[in-house]
């Protein structure tokens, strides 16, 4: 089963603690943007088979949301960290460079 | 091809059986071909074979990462239905419901379409109108279904509880040409057809590239060299991101893993197939006796194969209300496959923006009843540029706000 640790709560949670809320850091479009940039946001999602970033929210405990860095074939975790940010930590980013070389996500590699 | 027939298991029984052939070649691969196909599954088999069938389209190769039929053909839980709301869905797997009945026949081999019916359960009130509703939109789309009273489905469906305390069965929709087929023999059927009309089925042989010049494919990398084509089509479900991604454009798509499980073997005492959607648990038995049992979908991408092992006691748990005298089952083996979920939860069969580039994807939970209704349509995209089946399907629906919404439609178990 999938744990997370929650940045606020300090709580090791187990996946029936929590809820999966998708894909992390997106840019948000809304009215008067472009068909285009609206679709991307709407509906366009990154599917890597490897590390991903994503929101998770501690639903079953403090009930604030989060972020994961997460591989989607081992599963391995490779840190949480608070929802007050619209990029990754860079140490974290750093971890994650040196456990997969060549990854990228997005425009971060 | 030598013909399967009783003359031919007559001949065989007198010389031990030493006369039969395989099924198909195993050839390395040519340099070029008119179309390559990426992903032997059913879709994909199906979609080479309604193209040298349906268009006379043969210098074909299917090309595969692992083995014939071993993503999710072979860890689906068979079922076939077309019983669904929208118009669109309706019409392409009714389209497919079809060609089962007689996909034994045209294919030379036995696929065991078995036609037993298919039900799914009204738990809640709100369930009684939703497939009241669907069941008069099936009978404008010239779909066969009916909708039954909670008497009705007991006299099917002899060991439901139709009182259980959580969950009463308040009716339920009943397809009667609804049923199961035998899902390796679906991709080997095709295997053997597409081989034997010239076509090469190249098995571990992974793509890692597409290679592309000004808005065109002219070929794919793969573990077995460079191969060339005039039109490539992607059928690999789950991967579809990846193969997307090696082609340079992106789909409204996530991938997650679904499980199933079947119990040890039993003696006949279901025959029927009965889904429940509420409780996101559905069961039907096997030909050899195992109680066959789907369930839900992780909430979070993954490519494991495995799946989060609540899903099961969920559904376990729910069934176990539904279906008392399995209670004391044991379950001999569970197992994963990941599938591509789109945000409307219907599938893309697609033209993409490379020019001789196609994709078929997104079947998420429920693929399985589609395969030859999304071959052809598929087929008929790739050989015209225009199929009336596929039409809605296209990928351009997210831009333009044509969702066909299904999630609302079937519940999770589609």
């Amino acid at each position: 089963m999938l744990t997370l640790q929650c940045p606020y709560c300090g709580v090791m949670a187990e996946e029936t603690e929590l809820s999966a809320g998708g894909e992390a850091h997106l840019k948000r479009f809304g009215p008067g943007s472009s068909d285009a940039d609206f679709e991307t946001y709407m509906f366009m999602r990154e599917n890597p088979k490897g590390v991903h970033f994503e929101r998770w929210r501690h639903a079953n405990g403090c009930g604030k949301w989060f972020h994961a860095a997460r591989c989607t074939v081992t599963l391995e975790v490779f840190g949480t960290y608070t929802a007050q940010t619209s990029v990754p930590p860079a140490e974290l980013l750093e971890t994650i460079r040196a456990a997969r070389p060549g990854f990228k996500w997005r425009e971060f590699e | 091809m030598k013909r399967y027939s009783v003359f031919a298991v007559a001949r065989e029984a007198q010389r031990y059986h030493s006369g039969w052939e395989r099924a198909w070649r195993s050839p390395e691969p040519k340099k070029s071909y008119d179309v390559i196909i990426v992903g032997a599954g059913g879709h994909g088999l199906a979609t080479a074979y309604y193209l040298g069938k349906n268009f006379g389209i043969t210098n074909v190769a299917i090309i595969e990462k692992g083995w014939l039929g071993g993503g999710n053909t072979g860890r689906n839980t068979t079922i076939i239905r077309s019983n669904y709301l929208q118009d669109p869905s309706a019409a392409i797997y009714e389209k497919a419901r079809d060609l089962y009945e007689t996909l034994s026949q045209d294919l030379n081999y036995n696929v065991m379409f078995s036609p037993r019916g298919v039900i799914m359960l009204a738990q809640t009130h709100h369930e009684v109108r939703g497939y009241q509703r669907t069941a008069h939109a099936n009978a404008l789309q010239g779909v066969k279904t009916e909708f039954i009273g909670p008497e009705k489905v007991k006299e099917i469906v002899p060991i439901i509880n139709i009182d259980g305390p959580r969950y009463p069965v308040l009716g339920g929709l009943l397809q009667k040409r609804g049923g199961t087929a035998r899902h390796d023999a679906v991709a080997w059927g095709y295997a053997r057809a597409c081989s034997d009309m010239g076509m090469d089925i190249i098995q571990k042989c992974e793509v890692t590239g597409v290679r592309r010049v000004a808005g065109r494919v002219v070929g794919v990398e793969t573990t077995k060299g460079s191969i060339d084509c005039n039109k490539l089509g992607i059928v690999v479900a789950g991967h579809s991101g990846v193969l997307a991604d090696m082609a340079g454009f992106r789909l409204p798509i996530e991938s997650a893993a679904l499980q199933a499980l079947v119990s040890e073997p039993i003696k006949p005492c279901m025959d029927v197939v009965v889904m429940a959607n509420t409780v996101h648990g559905y069961m039907s038995q096997s030909d050899k006796g195992e109680m066959v049992i789907g369930g839900g979908t992780d909430s979070f991408n993954n490519y494991t194969q495995r799946g989060s092992f609540h899903h099961i006691e969920e559904t376990v748990r729910a069934l176990v209300e539904t279906f008392p005298m399995i209670s004391r089952l044991k379950m001999l083996r569970q197992w994963g496959g990941i599938v591509d979920m789109t945000g409307d939860r219907s599938p893309i069969i697609s033209k993409t923006p490379l020019e001789n580039c196609f994709i078929n994807c997104g079947w998420g939970t429920g693929g399985f009843k589609a395969i030859p209704g999304s071959g052809w349509a598929m087929a008929e995209l790739m050989a015209k540029g225009y199929s009336p089946l596929a039409n809605e399907f296209s990928v351009d629906r997210f831009k333009e706000g044509r969702f066909i919404d299904e999630s609302v439609a079937a519940g999770v178990a589609h």
